[in-house]
């Protein structure tokens, strides 16, 4: 089959960007759509042009790292599979294939399609954790918890941090995100001692970073390639709500 | 320099804990914030690392080249880890988990340093479990296991097909926190190009900013490494398409000796190469073979047909026919090179002729598809969306694939390269899985390394060294910076026509003919001629565009293929050197007439840690391979 593509162009963050037109011939229908990219980037090479930047590294749907909006839509058009998991069957022979970085003001453009989630890891570093030192934790079977409590957290941290929800609301909002690790600690006995102040810290440092706010639209659980449940915005919510009546804040953070 | 492993004395069982307890020096805590350390790589070797050094007191840099320090290649893990905790009541201990881990690695490990991994295993998830990580767990609430490959016990703790994910996940929380308290600095987005050596200690290194472009010195009191496996020299492999061995091997240019470079593991089943275009292989799990049955036509021209047309009696179910007792069983290794054997007979199946049928229609007969779906859905989904095609109804074609490698830079005891103040942790080292490693052993090291041992041992070294930390004006940090952009100016001038990937794809394909599941002398020998030929062509006909000041992904590459060529050639020379079949390792002229390995230990039983000698023939420096213990015996699955 043969596509042609639309590819957003940007040199660095500061530099005006603009779409440019590439095509590619002969391709074969079980190459994935980063397969197709990096085709194309070799004649673009060999062509003495500077080849389309993107970001990628495990190619099996679990790093995060992939990050394209295709046709539209973050990670492309299947369901629950990132980028690196889609291929160029999915779409049609003759078919012009728009692909643009994820955009969000919290995430700046480095180059052409890879842009900068620092925000996501300074979210973490807030207090998506549980503060234990390495040594002397109690033995792995002295907490037992239950199998359905269990299977929640895993749900919920499975989340690959990829950011393709804030990719898909159209306020930016990154209540998906936050809210997963939000939920995979707050189900767990372990995150209990910490429950209320974390909740508060990583909100308050993803206002910070300039996410917007969520309106219930769900476009964030649609493009995620994980399937997370925005249930998990509003289990957040309500510990948010009790946190704020708790008023237990973490330690102060150097702000790094 | 003569090798010193710095074994403790003593009884096995008690050689760590008498090493911890009287051995080694300890830092005093108010002094812990005077040192610097840097890590290099964030996966769960360095992030384990970074975070607990953090905790104890000292002042960390970590490093890596991903935009987020969970980005790494552990992330991918899929199976589990083992530790001995015998939770199943099984009959499991940490000298059951020693033993089978010594003998999974072909009796070339070392042995205290397995013992030591087998004691703190089960420290380990505790560790995790208090972080948050969600193992799979039972009803009555407990943690749940399964078995794994080269075990008789039930030792396997997992999280879904997730298990690296979460082990990640949690050592990445454990770093966040310590960044967040300002006690890591944490560069991703950073690649080391350089380690720096003064008066013989390593003590700072050399980063490349993959945004700016920026060349950077950073100074410390010691370097870590953990900076993973260099599988990717044969190109095609189930890494991620960034694994590297630039930092491993650029410390090994500065004097750090490489160690067994030739134990390389292949794994059976992995979804074959499609197209002249694929880009990395995937991993289909192993237990697939508990109720598939491997077969090839017997007839070459029945290759392109639909399978299912092919008639029972025209298929050649060679692992059945080869390996009756273990028939579909059979180890990793020997079902490699049975699938290899076969596609060069020209009986192999696909587009390409390098795959196998694995078929299911045996199974689904007797236990229905339901039964099937609930054993292996997820795996069957996982296929589908890969090949297409719907493997209930038509056979999966599968073949081996490059998964991990064994050898490493050199380290003693204590985890220290044979530079003082280099440690090297994780699949970066060499020293705890012989010439074969066993499934869920490799998340279970990276994380002993990283929460358990280094945090002790690092601390001898801190306490009992003279040499300071030197500023980064100093001129071999001047020197190192000049080295590393003059290189990055050289790959960038080059002027050819012939792209990066183009010549990644012919040395992989050089090193998986020559240097991959079954090896020769003359293979190799060969291999050490079109290598180079290969490598001073990449030199001359490389083509690169855009420049140093700006993301420019080519050129990153380009510095690591640029090293592959080398560590490609030690890998091969490794291999002709090794003049027997261990593990991972098979020599062709070396096998039993059953076609098993077969081991020579009275010449071979010695880590080989390879000195690099600029450009001339590497020089070869032997460790016994000296077992207190244990009896090296004829591995045997039998
Ligand atoms: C598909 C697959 C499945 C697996 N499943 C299992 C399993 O079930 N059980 C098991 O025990 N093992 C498994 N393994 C093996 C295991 O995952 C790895 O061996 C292990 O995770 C390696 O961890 P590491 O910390 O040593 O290195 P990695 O996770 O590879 O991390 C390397 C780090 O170093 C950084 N880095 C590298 N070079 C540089 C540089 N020059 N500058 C800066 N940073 C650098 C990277 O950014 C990264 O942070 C599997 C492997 C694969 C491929
Ligand atoms: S490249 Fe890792 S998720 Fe896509």
């Amino acid at each position: 089959m043969n596509v042609k593509l639309k590819v957003w162009r940007q040199k660095n963050t500061q530099a005006p960007g603009e779409f440019k037109e590439y095509e590619a011939k002969d391709v074969n229908p079980n190459m994935s759509f980063l397969e197709m990219m990096d085709v194309v980037n070799n004649e673009i090479t060999v062509k003495g042009e500077e080849p389309v930047a993107f970001d990628h590294d495990c190619r099996e749907g679990i790093c995060g790292m992939c990050s394209c909006v295709i046709n539209g839509e973050p990670h492309g058009p299947e369901y629950k599979v990132a980028t690196c998991q889609t291929y160029m069957r999915s779409f049609q022979d003759g078919e012009t294939i728009t692909v643009e970085p994820f955009r969000a003001k919290p995430f700046p453009v480095l180059r052409d399609l890879v842009v900068d989630r620092g925000a996501f890891d300074r979210i973490i570093q807030a207090g998506g954790f549980v503060s234990v030192s390495t040594g002397g934790a109690p033995d792995a079977n002295a907490l037992p918890v239950s199998k359905q409590k269990s299977d929640l957290a895993f749900d919920a941290a499975a989340c690959i941090g990829c950011g393709a929800c804030v990719a898909a609301c159209k306020n930016g909002s990154a209540m998906l995100f936050v809210s997963a690790k939000v939920s995979h600690l707050a189900l767990l006995p372990q995150g209990q001692p910490e429950r209320y102040r974390r909740v508060k810290a990583m909100v308050d440092q993803m206002d910070k970073e300039g996410f917007g706010s969520c309106t219930n639209t769900y476009a964030c659980e649609a493009a995620c390639p994980k399937a997370i449940s925005a249930s998990n915005i509003a289990r957040m919510n309500r510990d948010y709500a009790v946190a704020l009546l708790l008023n237990d804040d973490m330690p102060e953070t150097s702000g790094e | 320099m003569s090798l010193n492993s710095k074994i403790p004395p003593g009884p096995l069982a008690q050689k760590w804990s008498r090493h911890k307890s009287d051995l080694i020096k300890l830092v005093n805590p108010a002094n812990k914030r005077k040192f610097d350390i840097l890590v290099v790589g964030s996966g769960l070797a360095g992030a384990s690392a970074a975070a607990t050094l953090a905790e104890l007191g000292y002042k960390v840099k970590c490093f890596c080249f991903q935009d987020s320090s969970r980005r790494a290649h552990s992330i991918a893990a899929q199976g589990g880890i083992n530790a001995a905790k015998n939770y199943r009541n099984d009959g499991d201990s940490v000298t059951r988990l020693f033993n089978d881990t010594i003998k999974g690695g072909d009796f070339r490990a070392r042995e205290a340093n397995v013992h030591r991994l087998a004691e703190v295993s089960v420290n380990i998830i505790d560790q995790c479990v208090a972080q948050g990580v969600p193992f799979a767990r039972e009803y009555g609430g407990l943690l749940d296991n399964r078995s794994f490959g080269g075990a008789q016990v039930s030792r396997t703790f997992y999280a879904r097909g997730q298990t690296g994910q979460q082990l990640l996940i949690g050592a990445y929380q454990a770093l966040s926190r310590q960044i967040g308290l300002g006690n890591v600095k944490m560069f991703p987005r950073t690649e080391m190009l350089d380690v720096v050596v003064l008066n013989g200690h390593a003590k700072g290194i050399v980063t490349r900013d993959l945004v700016s472009g920026k060349i950077e010195s950073h100074a410390g009191d010691a370097v870590i490494l953990a900076t993973g496996g260099y599988g990717n020299v044969y190109n095609l492999s189930t890494y991620a398409r960034g694994s590297n061995a630039t930092a491993t091997w650029r410390a090994h240019r500065k004097g750090a000796y490489f160690a067994n470079p030739c134990y390389t593991q292949i794994h059976p089943t992995c979804i074959p190469v499609s197209g002249e275009y694929q880009s990395k292989l995937t991993l289909m799990s192993e237990s697939l073979r508990n109720d598939g049955r491997v077969w090839v036509p017997k007839k070459k021209e029945d290759c392109g047909k639909d399978p299912r047309s092919i008639a029972e009696e025209d298929r050649d179910y060679y692992l059945e026919r080869k390996y009756p007792s273990y028939g579909n069983l059979a180890p990793r290794d020997i079902s490699s090179r049975a699938a290899k054997q076969v596609c060069d007979e020209g009986r192999g199946v696909g587009e390409t002729g390098l795959g196998v049928y694995l078929d299911f229609s045996d199974a689904i007969n007797r236990l229905g598809q339901k039964v099937v779906a609930q054993r292996y859905g997820n795996l069957f989904d996982m296929y589908h969306e890969i090949t297409h095609e719907n493997a209930y109804d038509i056979p999966m074609r599968i073949y081996p694939a490059i998964h991990y490698t064994m050898g490493g830079l050199w380290v003693d005891y204590n985890l220290m390269s044979n530079l003082p103040g280099l440690f090297v942790l994780g699949e970066a080292n060499f020293s705890d899985h012989g010439a074969n490693r066993l499934g869920a052993s490799a998340l279970m090291q990276g994380l002993a390394d990283g929460y358990f041992v280094i945090p002790y041992t690092i601390g001898d070294y801190l306490a009992t060294t003279k040499e300071g930390k030197p500023k980064t004006d100093n001129s071999e940090f001047k020197k190192a910076e000049t080295d590393v952009a003059d290189g990055i100016k050289r790959l960038l001038n080059t002027n050819g026509k012939r792209t990066v990937a183009d010549f990644h794809k012919q040395l992989g394909k050089i090193m998986w003919d020559y240097a991959g599941m079954a090896r020769t002398k003359e293979g190799l020998q060969k291999a050490l001629q079109e290598i180079p030929a290969l490598h001073e062509e990449f030199k001359k006909d490389l083509k690169l565009t855009g420049g140093n000041e700006e993301i420019n992904q080519s050129l990153e590459n380009a510095g690591r293929v640029d090293d592959f060529f080398e560590l490609g050639q030690l890998l091969c020379l490794d291999a002709l050197v090794r003049e027997e079949s261990c593990g991972g390792h098979f020599r062709s002229e070396y096998q039993t007439e059953d076609g098993e390995a077969l081991r020579n230990d009275e010449q071979f039983a010695y880590a080989a840690a390879w000195q690099y000698n600029s450009g001339k023939t590497p020089e070869l420096h032997k460790e016994a391979i000296v077992y207190e213990e244990t009896k090296m015996a004829t591995r045997s699955y039998k």
